[in-house]
C-alpha cells in the first residue's frame, strides 16, 4: 500500500484547465498519484475525463495549470515524450494490426531495433511476470477480445512505465477475466508503479482502487477512499444526486412470439469476422431478452441479420409478428413494426451531418411525415422536438447536427426516435454504451415501460450487468453459436461468467480457444 | 520541412460557398498572366474575353442559349453526385439523347401536331436514359464502377453519331457533308426573342432547376438519395434502396443530358452533325462542383461558364488565340477549385521532419 506522505507524488496536476471551443472541458482540476497507488478517475460522460488523460499523455494541451511528474514541472509535447518519461496508455479501443503477429505489433510501437526474435522472448517474459498469457507469434486477428488487450497490457509495460493509464479496460471482459487483469493491476503497484483507472463501473472502482478523483462538469467534486464508500454514495458525487432506482417489475413469461430467428446459419461477411452457426431465439411480447458475451462472438453478425442490413437466404430464418421476413432488407422489416438501434451512432443510427429533424425522417418517415413524396418537415420538426424532450437530450435544437452532439447524447436521441415509434419488436445493441449513469438508468426505464406495453425487446449488450437489471430472459452468444435461455431469476453472474467462455452444458467441444477471453 | 494536411474538425461552411468565387477571381489572375505571356495585353484580353460577349443583348441572348445545356446537364448530375453515383458520361448520353429526339424530327417533323414538340423532348429525355442504364445496369449487376464505365460510354456515342451522319443518316442533298437533313420549322423549338436563337430550352433548364431544387430539398427520395451519399450504413440501416439510388441518380443525369441534346439539334443546330456538342457533357460537371449541386449555385455557375465559351470564340476572332483557350479556362477553374476546397476541408501545416 502507498504511504501518501513521506513520498513525492508520481504524477501531480495543479489547476489544469481546458477549453474547447463550445465548452469547458476541464476546469481547476487538481490530482495527485503517488507512487504504487491505483487511482480511479470517475464521473459521467463529458464530465473531463478522458480530456484529461489526453494532457497527461501529451495528445492535447493544458490552457492553464501545470503538470509535475516526480515533483517536478514539465510541458509533454506528445506521446512519444509521454512514453519516454514513462507513462503509458491503454486505450478503450485497440490499436492493433490484425494481420500482423503479436510481436510484429509490439515491435511497431517500440522505438530502438527491430529485433523480432528478441522482442518475443521479452514479450514472453513480462507475460509471464505478469500472469498476462500471451503468444507473441500468433496473430492478431485470431485472439479474443481479452488477449488482444493484454498485448496492448503488455505493450506498455515493456517500456517499463511508472505510470500506467487505463481507459474502461473492462468492458470488453467476462467477470473472470475482470477478476485476473485486477490481479494483474495489483502486482504492478505492489512493484511501484502508479495505475490511473478511468471507469464508470463502480462496484469495480470499489474493489480495486485505492483513491478515487470524482469530476463532474469539468470541475473535480471530490476525492474519497472507495472502500469506504458504496456504489451509491459515488454515483452520488458524480451525477449530483441520488441515482435513480430502475422498477423491473415481476418477471414477465411473455405473450406471443413477435419475433423468431430458426436455424440461421451464416458465414461472416468479415474475413476477421465470426461467423453464425445454427441459431434460435424466440422473442415475445412483453419481455426483454438480453444476449450477453463478450464483444467478437457473433453479435455484430447477428444484428446485421436480424435488422436486416444484411438480409438472410432463406425467408424463414427469421420471422416478424410471424411473417417470414429473412429476405427483406430493414425497411420492409421496420414496416412489420421492427424498431432496432444500432451500436454505432455516427453513421449508421444517425447522419453525423444532418440536422436532428433530418435524423428524425431516417427511420420514423412512417409517422405521416411524408404527403405524396414529398417531406413534410413541420411534422418530422415536431416528432423531433418531442424526442429532446421526452429524453432530456442536450443540444442546440432540432436544427443542430448529428454531429455536434455527445455520444451519450445522440445516443438518448436515437434511442428515443426509436422508441418513440411505439415497436412491436424493439432491438438494441449497446444500448447504454457511453451513456452517463442518470440517462443510461433513464433509458433502461424507458425499455421497461415499453416491455410493460407489449413490446417484445432483444438487448445485445457487452455489460452483464445491464441485462441482470432489465432483461426477463438471458442468453449467452459466444462463436457464434446461441446458449440455451435461461430464466433471469434462475440464474446469477458466475454461470453466465462461465457461459460466456463458450461452456454451457451440450456445448460442443471446441476446435480451439480463439474466441475466449 | 514537410507539408502535412491535416482534416478540419468543423469545415466553414461559408468558405464552402466562397470557395468557388475564389476559384473564379484566381482563374482571372492566372488567365490575364497567361495573356501577357502570349504577348497579347491582359487588359485588352479580360475585355474581350469577359466584355464583348455581353456588351449587347444578342450576346446575352448568346449566354443563356450556351448556358442552357449546362444548366441541364448540370442539375441532372448532380442529382447523382449528392449521392455519390458518379456518372461522368453526360456527354455521351447528351448526343445519344440528341439522336433520339433528332430521329423523331427527322420522321416526324412536317406533322403539324402539337405533340411534335413534346414527343422530340421526351425521345431525347429516353436517349439518355437509355445511355445512362447502361452504366447503372452494370454497376447494380455486377458492381462496375459507373465512373469508368460511363465514361467509356461516351467514346461508343461519339462513333455511332459519326457512323450515322456519314451513313444511314447523312442528307443525300448534302453534298457528302457529315451531316443529316435540316429540320422542318415545325420541328425547331420556338424562339424566345425575335432575333436571337435563344429558344424555349432554357424555359425548360429554368424549370428543370426549380425541380431540381423541390427534388433535392423537399422530396423524400432526395433526401433517401442525400442520405446515401453522405452515410451509406445510415442508409442501410434505415432500408433505403441502395439499387434505387443509383438508377434513379444515373437516370435523371441521362434524361437531363439527353433534353440538353435535343436542345442543342432542335434549336441552334437545326440537324444533327457530327459536332453536336462542344464538350458541354464535361463542363457541366464543372459547373455542377462550381455550383456546389444546388440548382441556385448552378444557375449562376452555368452563366459563368457559357460567358468562358463565348469569351473563347471571340479571343479566336480578336486575339488570334486558338479556341482551345476556353477549355484553357476551363481546366484553370476546376483546378482553382478542387485547390480551394482542399483548403476548406484541411488545414495546411509545415511540419520538421524527424530525423
Amino acid at each position: 500500500m502507498p504511504n501518501p506522505s513521506s513520498e513525492i507524488p508520481r504524477l501531480e496536476a495543479r489547476g489544469i484547465r481546458k477549453v474547447y471551443p463550445a465548452v469547458v472541458a476541464n476546469d481547476d482540476v487538481n490530482l495527485s498519484v503517488m507512487p504504487g497507488e491505483i487511482h480511479a478517475v470517475v464521473g459521467e460522460n463529458g464530465a473531463g475525463k478522458s480530456t484529461l488523460m489526453k494532457l497527461i499523455y501529451g495528445v492535447a494541451h493544458p490552457d492553464a495549470g501545470e503538470i509535475l511528474w516526480e515533483g517536478k514541472a514539465v510541458k509533454i509535447k506528445n506521446p512519444a515524450q509521454a512514453r519516454e518519461m514513462g507513462i503509458g496508455m491503454v486505450f478503450q479501443h485497440f490499436s492493433l494490426f490484425e494481420t500482423l503477429t503479436v510481436a510484429q505489433n509490439v515491435a511497431l510501437a517500440l522505438p530502438g531495433k527491430f529485433d523480432l526474435v528478441a522482442l518475443a522472448r521479452r514479450i514472453e517474459e513480462v507475460s509471464e511476470r505478469y500472469g498476462l498469457p500471451v503468444d507473441p507469434r500468433r496473430l492478431v486477428h485470431a485472439l479474443s477480445v481479452g488477449e488482444r488487450q493484454r498485448v496492448e497490457i503488455v505493450r506498455c509495460l515493456l517500456s517499463d512505465p511508472r505510470l500506467l493509464i487505463l481507459d474502461e479496460p473492462t468492458s470488453v471482459l467476462t467477470p473472470q477475466a475482470v477478476r485476473k487483469l485486477f490481479e494483474t493491476l495489483r502486482q504492478l503497484a505492489a512493484e511501484g508503479r502508479s495505475i490511473l483507472y478511468i471507469s464508470h463501473k463502480l462496484d469495480e472502482i470499489q474493489e480495486l482502487c485505492h483513491t478515487a478523483t470524482v469530476l463532474r462538469g469539468g470541475k473535480v467534486v471530490g476525492s474519497c477512499k472507495p472502500a469506504e464508500e458504496t456504489p451509491q454514495t459515488i454515483a452520488r458525487m458524480m451525477i449530483g444526486e441520488d441515482l435513480p432506482v430502475c422498477q423491473h417489475g415481476n418477471d414477465s413469461a411473455g405473450g406471443e412470439v413477435r419475433l423468431r430467428i430458426d436455424g440461421l446459419s451464416r458465414a461472416s461477411g468479415d474475413p476477421f469476422g465470426t461467423d453464425l452457426k445454427d441459431i434460435h431465439l424466440e422473442v415475445r411480447s412483453g419481455e426483454i431478452v438480453g444476449i450477453a458475451g463478450v464483444s467478437g462472438n457473433g453479435q455484430q453478425e447477428l444484428l446485421l441479420a436480424i435488422s436486416g442490413e444484411e438480409p438472410v437466404r432463406d425467408r424463414n430464418h427469421i420471422q416478424i409478428c410471424g411473417v417470414p421476413a429473412g429476405r427483406m432488407h430493414s425497411g420492409r422489416r421496420r414496416g412489420l413494426g421492427m424498431c432496432f438501434v444500432p451500436e454505432d451512432r455516427l453513421g449508421r443510427g444517425a447522419v453525423p451531418s444532418l440536422t436532428l429533424t433530418e435524423n428524425t425522417l431516417l427511420t420514423a418517415h412512417r409517422h405521416g411525415m411524408l404527403s405524396k413524396g414529398l417531406i413534410r418537415f413541420k411534422k418530422a420538426r415536431r416528432f423531433a422536438e418531442d424526442c429532446i424532450a421526452r429524453f432530456d437530450v442536450k443540444c442546440g435544437g432540432t436544427e443542430s447536427e448529428a454531429k455536434s452532439l455527445s455520444g451519450g447524447n445522440l445516443q438518448k436521441f436515437i434511442v428515443g426516435r426509436e422508441i418513440m415509434q411505439d415497436p412491436k419488436v424493439l432491438v438494441l445493441a449497446q444500448p447504454t454504451w457511453g451513456v452517463d449513469v442518470g440517462a443510461a438508468s433513464f433509458i433502461r426505464r424507458s425499455l421497461i415501460d415499453l416491455r410493460n406495453r407489449g413490446a417484445a425487446i432483444l438487448v445485445i449488450s457487452e455489460e452483464l450487468e445491464e441485462i441482470f437489471e432489465i432483461a426477463d430472459r438471458i442468453v449467452v452468444i459466444a462463436k457464434g453459436r446461441l446458449s440455451p435461455t435461461k430464466v433471469i431469476s434462475q440464474t446469477g453472474v458466475e454461470e453466465i461468467g462461465i457461459w460466456m467462455s463458450g461452456m454451457w452444458p451440450g456445448a460442443e467441444a471446441r476446435e480451439d480457444g480463439s474466441h475466449v477471453a | 520541412m514537410w507539408l502535412k494536411f491535416e482534416p478540419r474538425t468543423e469545415p466553414s461552411r461559408s468558405m464552402r460557398y466562397l470557395s468557388p468565387a475564389l476559384a473564379v477571381v484566381l482563374m482571372l489572375i492566372c488567365g490575364l498572366v497567361l495573356f501577357s505571356v502570349l504577348g497579347k495585353s491582359p487588359l485588352e484580353g479580360f475585355k474581350v474575353f469577359f466584355r464583348n460577349p455581353l456588351k449587347d443583348a444578342y450576346g446575352v441572348s448568346e449566354l443563356f442559349l450556351k448556358a442552357t445545356p449546362l444548366m441541364l446537364c448540370a442539375v441532372g448530375v448532380s442529382v447523382g453526385f449528392r449521392a455519390n453515383i458518379w456518372n461522368i458520361g453526360g456527354e455521351g448520353q447528351l448526343l445519344i439523347g440528341a439522336l433520339a429526339g433528332g430521329w423523331v424530327a427527322l420522321h416526324f417533323g412536317h406533322s403539324s401536331s402539337p405533340l411534335l414538340l413534346p414527343s422530340m423532348v421526351l425521345a431525347g429525355a429516353l436517349g439518355g436514359m437509355l445511355w445512362a442504364s447502361i452504366p447503372a445496369l452494370l454497376r447494380t449487376r455486377f458492381n462496375a464502377n459507373e465512373l469508368l464505365t460511363s465514361l467509356m460510354m461516351v467514346y461508343i456515342a461519339q462513333l455511332v453519331v459519326s457512323w450515322l451522319v456519314h451513313g444511314p443518316w447523312k442528307d443525300p442533298d448534302g453534298f457528302n457533308f457529315p451531316q443529316t437533313k435540316q429540320f422542318e420549322a415545325n420541328a425547331l423549338l420556338p424562339i424566345l426573342k425575335e432575333g436571337t436563337r435563344l429558344n424555349a430550352a432554357f424555359i425548360l433548364a429554368l424549370g428543370s432547376l426549380v425541380v431540381g431544387w423541390v427534388f433535392m430539398n423537399r422530396s423524400f427520395l432526395g433526401y433517401q438519395m442525400k442520405v446515401a451519399g453522405q452515410a451509406e450504413n445510415a442508409s442501410r440501416y434505415a432500408g433505403f434502396s441502395a439499387k434505387r439510388t443509383i438508377w434513379f441518380g444515373m437516370l435523371a443525369g441521362g434524361a437531363m443530358a439527353g433534353i440538353a441534346g435535343l436542345s442543342e439539334v432542335a434549336g441552334p443546330m437545326g440537324q444533327i452533325t457530327e459536332h453536336i456538342s462542344p464538350g458541354y457533357g464535361f463542363a457541366a460537371m464543372i459547373v455542377a462542383y462550381l455550383g456546389r449541386l444546388n440548382p441556385v449555385g448552378i444557375f449562376f455557375s452555368s452563366l459563368l461558364m457559357a460567358l468562358l465559351y463565348l469569351g473563347g470564340e471571340q479571343a479566336q476572332q480578336y486575339l488570334n488565340l486558338p479556341s482551345s483557350i476556353s477549355n484553357v479556362f476551363q481546366g484553370l477553374l476546376l483546378f482553382f477549385l478542387l485547390g480551394s476546397d482542399v483548403f476548406v476541408y484541411f488545414r495546411p501545416r509545415f511540419v520538421r521532419r524527424k530525423k
